[in-house]
């Protein structure tokens, strides 16, 4: 048994056994996923449809939709968001349990996608970490659904175990909070708010 | 010596003698996520035990710049924008901007492009009243009928699919008429899913009109007169499910409506039982002028479907790479379509009310302002007279029967 | 009796100009201290009963500023009629008409919001679809479209994701094992 507890205290270096648990715990949670969707407008519909009789989404384990946040580890943002509704949508995301993951349906999620106005947030990445990103307008179901199972092999990527033993916090709050994109993917805007603040330089490491 | 027995203070707590069904008000706060608000609404709702004393809507948490957009876009890239304001009915959206801009610029739609946009209104509104019903049922509980009808909506989806090449958000229609032509294989699917479609929306009504529970929750609920609904500035079913009879296909026809034969139900109690009588009766006379512009489709074949006055009408594209008429004109609306002066306002018979685009033209290719009239800020409106001195599980069943769109309503 | 008979017979002795517009609707321009009994007047004698709408025009840089438009349905003779009026741009305001339409009051707080115009005697006159504390009145002509700052919660958002340290390594790619 001595190899065996060897290569239990190095858990980050693709010991047998924690790898296998690391699977199982992947496998459970990425079959499991319970999706909360965050309807906001048109891709709203497409997403209903999704859930509906046609393409279905609870083949994939998605089928318990929890419209409280407290219940779900999914969050689709299906439609545009406004900054008057950013609050609303950081809040509950932020009321989701860990692990928590987090689709942007449709380009206005994305990326603001046609509305370059004053009140739309130009991409829900300003304001929360996203997964995967679904473009279209409305993407069809079977975007999503593949969305969803591009999730699920990202899932499968996951270390939980590894992060466990080795301390580490590998991407805190497990919605790769990293991949948070300065404004513009970090390009100096023409926008005029910038200008106001001098001192609100766009950092120059690439984000 | 002190007693060391610990004594506890008996709180006496603050419901003892309270009525237990009447109180100090309390405010809820419902939304701007939640299931059953269909879409971004706020409500604060005043509550005195289970009695709603006062209700106020907060919108806007969609409110996407659309008019403003209008302006800097331009009068033809804002048609895409259209699509997206009652995302239900896309194509009535399309349609009813057109008309307004075909008033600005004076242009008549031939004969075939009208019957194609009647068909397209029609099949948009049936899809409208289809997550209509979809979602009220669900939010009462009735789950089923949340697949049934998108059952029916995924058929429509693929029919619209095949015409227009997208499932929803086609932005079909042009000025002066639409896009492309109906094939004579689209029309015949069309045909059958009509057919199939009378039949389900029978199943529907087996499902809910005779159903205990769906007659309890809506009927006597969220009752409106049909002066004080005239005064809140309602219209469609919500009007027409308080017994007054007044439908602007009927009543100021456009597109060619006085040609088609169909019946507009009416009300009597203005509940929301009635609200959803008129909805399903507009299903099925929707479906009978979709067979009526089938028919008047296939005797009209071959004919124009786009108007064909070149400040406005793109040419088609053959012409537009051997002939240098035509290359200029294909340039000019691309880039710079200008709308003569003026300002012109057409409503349409949306599924929700009155939607129309009240357009001002200064002449240039960009508007002075396109305003939206959206039947779905009226309908938000009318929320707190609907559910004044109602109990708290009337909500559902009053925001679900007065059926608005948070994108059109917030624009 | 067409709509213009009709009309003239219910504001008999008052002011207005008439026209017609693209489509064939009567406009009436009034006054602004001539509206509301003129929307009276056309609701209880020329049976104008519904309110379609009420928005307003910038007519930027032209003076008066801004024309506010109403326009109302007659059920019953299915035709429609128009109202302007135009109004200064400094501290535009307008007496309200929701004690003769309750139906207009949202639009009525849309103007507000979009224009920054007053209307006397509405009660509750706030924001409709900005948040409350926004600052701007956004479809104004010198307002651009891409909006001229951020909000309030922008530019909180901008700072504390500055300011939050994000760990942007991938686990592993870490050197430290």
């Amino acid at each position: 048994m001595g190899s065996l507890i060897e290569v239990e205290q190095q858990p980050d270096q693709q010991g047998f056994l924690w790898t296998r648990l690391d699977e199982l715990v992947n496998w459970g949670r990425k079959n499991s996923l319970w999706p909360m969707p965050l309807g906001l407008s048109c891709c709203g519909i497409e997403l209903m449809a999704m859930i509906g009789p046609k393409f279905d989404l609870a083949r994939f384990g998605a089928e318990a939709a929890r419209f409280s946040p407290r219940q779900a580890d999914l969050m689709i943002v299906a439609g545009t968001l406004t900054w008057k509704m950013a609050e609303a949508a950081r809040t509950i995301y932020d009321q989701m349990p860990d692990p928590k993951w987090v689709i942007a349906m449709g380009v206005c999620s994305s990326s603001g996608g046609m509305y370059d106005s004053y009140s739309v947030v130009q991409g829900i990445d300003m304001i929360l970490p996203v997964d995967v990103y679904v473009p279209g307008c409305p993407p069809r179901p079977d975007a999503v659904i593949d969305a969803i199972l591009k999730l699920q092999k990202k899932i499968e990527r996951e270390r939980p175990f590894a992060e466990l033993f080795s301390g580490d916090n590998f991407d805190e709050g497990k919605g790769s909070e990293r991949f948070v994109r300065a404004p513009n993917h970090g390009v100096p805007t023409t926008r005029s708010h910038e200008l106001l603040e001098p001192e609100a330089k766009v950092p120059s490491e690439p984000a | 010596m002190a007693s060391t027995t610990k004594v506890f203070e008996y709180n006496r707590g603050s419901l003892e003698g309270d009525d237990p069904l009447h109180g100090e008000l309390m405010e809820l706060n419902m939304g701007p996520q939640h299931p059953a608000t269909h879409g971004v609404l706020r409500l604060r709702v005043m509550l005195d035990g289970e009695t709603m004393r006062e209700v106020e809507p907060d919108v806007g948490y969609l409110h996407r710049g659309k008019e403003k957009t209008c302006e800097s876009l331009g009068w033809r890239k804002f048609f895409v924008h259209t699509d997206r304001l009652d995302y239900v009915q896309p194509l009535l959206n399309n349609c009813a901007y057109a008309f307004s801009l075909e008033k600005l610029a004076g242009l008549e739609v031939p004969e075939r492009g009208q019957i194609i946009r009647v068909l397209l209104m029609e099949l948009s509104r049936i899809g409208a009243h289809l997550i209509y019903l979809g979602t009220t049922a669900i939010d009462l509980g009735a789950v089923t009928m949340f697949f049934f009808t998108f059952k029916e909506r995924e058929t429509l989806y693929t029919l619209l699919d095949a015409y227009t090449g997208h499932r929803m958000n086609n932005t079909y229609i042009r000025i002066g008429g639409v896009y492309a032509d109906v094939e004579d294989e689209v029309g015949r699917e069309i045909g059958k899913w009509l057919e199939h479609f009378l039949t389900a929306v029978d199943e529907f009504e087996s499902m809910l009109s005779g159903n205990r529970i769906w007659y309890d929750r809506n009927r006597d609920i969220g009752v409106i007169s049909k002066e004080l609904a005239l005064a809140w500035s309602l219209n469609g079913p919500n009007l027409r499910g308080s017994g007054f009879d007044f439908d602007l296909r009927k009543q100021m026809p456009y597109s060619g409506y006085e040609r088609y034969e169909f019946e507009v139900p009416v009300g009597t109690r203005g509940d929301c039982f009635d609200r959803y009588l008129v909805r399903v009766e507009e299903m099925r006379q929707s479906a009978k002028i979709c067979r009526q512009a089938l028919d008047l489709l296939q005797k009209t074949k071959g004919g124009e479907f786009l108007a064909d006055d070149r400040r406005f009408v793109l040419p088609p594209k053959d012409k537009v790479k051997s002939s240098m008429e035509e290359l200029i004109h294909q340039f000019k609306i691309v880039t710079d379509m200008a709308l003569p002066q003026g300002e012109a306002y057409h409503g349409v018979e949306s599924s929700k009310g009155e939607l129309g685009f009240f357009v001002v033209s200064d002449g240039t290719s960009h508007p002075v302002r396109c305003h939206i009239r959206a039947p779905g800020l009226m309908n938000v409106q009318a929320i707190p007279v609907l559910m004044k001195d109602r109990l708290f599980s009337d909500t559902v069943s009053i925001i679900g029967s007065l059926d608005f769109v948070m994108g059109e309503v917030d624009r | 009796m067409s709509t213009l008979e009709r009309v003239q017979a219910a504001l008999a002795g008052r002011e207005f100009t008439s026209s017609v517009s693209r489509e064939g609707t009567l406009v009436l321009e009034v006054e602004p201290a001539a509206v509301w009994e003129t929307v009276r007047r056309l609701r209880d004698m020329a049976g104008f009963d519904t309110n379609t709408f009420v928005t307003a025009i910038d007519r930027f840089p032209a003076e008066p500023r801004f024309e506010l438009v109403w326009q109302f349905l007659s059920s019953a003779h299915a035709d429609r009629v128009r109202v302007r009026a135009r109004i200064d741009g400094t501290n535009p305001h307008v007496r309200t008409i929701i004690d003769l339409f309750p139906g207009t009051a949202f639009s009525e707080r849309e103007c507000w919001d979009m224009f920054g115009i007053r209307f006397d005697g509405h009660a509750g006159l706030k924001r409709l679809l900005m948040p409350q504390a926004y600052e701007h009145f956004p479809l104004r002509k010198d307002f651009p479209h891409q909006g001229i700052e951020p909000d309030r919660l922008y530019r909180e958002w901008d700072r504390a994701r500055r300011e939050r340290p994000v760990n942007r390594d991938l686990p592993h790619t870490s050197e430290k094992h």
